[in-house]
């Protein structure tokens, strides 16, 4: 007697990885072949060998300590664009950058790292407002702007001329996020001041994605190679307007 | 932003997305490499890389993403110490001679002692060993699996039943069916 089922599908019904119809279908199969059944409870027993006899080793607690140092000495390594502070300010761009990150520390997980993410893009935006730093290059002319970031970036931003369209060009400067430097792009409508991050990444989802944050309203999409961020004040539907002018006229 | 307060906060972001990992990780490398010291030095090594580029793993899985720097480091120290400790992946083919059918015997594993389980895993070749160690003791699904080791679900599969037909060889008794 033997039986034409494969030995991986029962092993997958044991790993609970079957769909719903298969699951169903090897249930009832392992009700009528003893062979398999067997195969199942020969699996179940390894199981419960493998689990119940501590295998699974924890890190020893000095390796994490001696993994901690190391982090430690390799943050002081890396080098972030030097960005001019000014003295006042510095206090300030302390507590809310240092109460975004702890705020956003219990959110863990795969949703976690791109929580912290926007966060980070949030206090980017927000520590442009607070300091006299809004712009390295200050000037409502593209062609002004643009050559500005060559030689400090290894991509080079697109920057488009909207000002016809209620978003004039305030200006751009070099800023750093997720590791990384990064062209921010300054607009502007009405009194709402708008940055746009861009940077060159390998393809993201190219929809544009919306939400709010901290009273902010945040826009991300990914066109032609470049990752694109916009933060504003500005009220949803006007930066959703903002952002497909960018696409538009981009590049 | 200043520089020790940039240090501090992307610290602090990686903490909380992948050195929550480092019992996973030092998990795997203690059973790829079989040996304390290796495991730590390659944990240590897996961890400065993965901050270095912690960019790229944005909103991703950080389990699964540092478990592939693991791995990756512990097979580069394979390639170092020679093919020795290796244990070349079966061929799917040629080796797998039942066909993948389940054989008329019931198998039944006997009460194992810890040690013996140890050593009956310690003694799988690496690439059915990787398989069975992230699938029963980190939990990992067959999509996990398949991403962390660079290969297709099939081939997870495949890997995982050899593996467990092994053990229960090495640990188990066959009982014939009347």
């Amino acid at each position: 007697m033997s039986c034409t089922a494969p030995r991986p599908l029962v092993d997958a019904y044991l790993d609970g990885e079957l769909d719903l119809m298969k699951s169903l279908e090897m249930e009832e199969h392992l009700r009528e072949c003893a062979i398999c059944s067997g195969a199942h409870e020969a699996g179940r027993n390894l199981r419960s060998s493998l689990q119940l006899q501590g295998l699974r080793f924890a890190a020893p607690a000095d390796l994490r300590r001696r993994v901690r140092a190391g982090l430690r000495d390799e943050a002081k390594r890396e080098t972030p664009a030097p960005i001019p502070w000014h003295w006042l300010s510095l206090a300030a761009s302390f507590a809310v950058v240092a109460a975004l990150v702890v705020g956003a520390l219990p959110e863990l997980g795969r949703q976690g790292s791109s929580q912290l993410f926007i966060d980070e893009i949030v206090a980017g935006h927000v520590r442009s407002l607070m300091v006299d730093h809004m712009t390295d290059v200050a000037s409502t002319d593209k062609h002004t702007v643009k050559p500005w970031f060559d030689g400090k970036l290894d991509f080079s931003p697109a920057v488009v001329d909207l000002a016809d369209h209620g978003f004039p060009l305030v200006g751009g400067r070099l800023d750093y996020l997720g590791s990384r430097p990064v062209a921010a792009l300054v607009y502007r409508r009405q009194r709402h001041l708008i940055n746009l991050f861009v940077w060159a990444s390998a393809k993201e989802d190219p929809r544009e994605h919306s939400l709010a944050r901290q009273g902010f309203q945040v826009m991300h999409w990914w066109d032609r190679g470049m990752s694109h961020w916009a933060v504003s004040d500005l009220n949803a539907a006007e930066l959703a307007e903002f952002a497909a002018l960018v696409r538009e006229r981009g590049g | 932003m200043t520089k020790p307060l940039w240090e501090k906060a992307k610290r602090a972001d990686f903490e909380a997305a992948v050195l929550s990992h480092l019992d996973a990780a030092y998990n795997l490398a203690r059973w790829l490499l079989r040996n304390e010291q290796d495991a730590e030095d390659a944990v240590q090594d897996a961890l400065l890389r993965a901050f270095r580029f912690f960019a790229d793993l944005r909103g991703g899985d950080g389990r699964a993403w540092l478990l592939t720097i693991v791995r990756n480091t512990c097979y580069s120290r394979f390639r170092k110490a020679g093919a020795g400790e290796r244990n070349v992946a079966l061929d799917e083919e040629v080796h797998d001679l039942n066909g993948g059918a389940v054989s008329p015997e019931t198998e039944v594993i006997r009460q194992a002692s810890s040690r013996s389980i140890q050593q009956a895993l310690e003694a799988l070749p690496v690439d059915l060993r990787e398989a069975i160690v992230l699938r029963e003791l980190e939990g990992l699904s067959y999509a996990e699996i398949a991403s962390v080791a660079e290969i297709p679900i099939g081939t997870v599969m495949s890997r995982l039943s050899r593996a467990r037909r092994r053990l229960q060889e090495t640990l188990g008794e066959k009982e014939i069916l009347p």
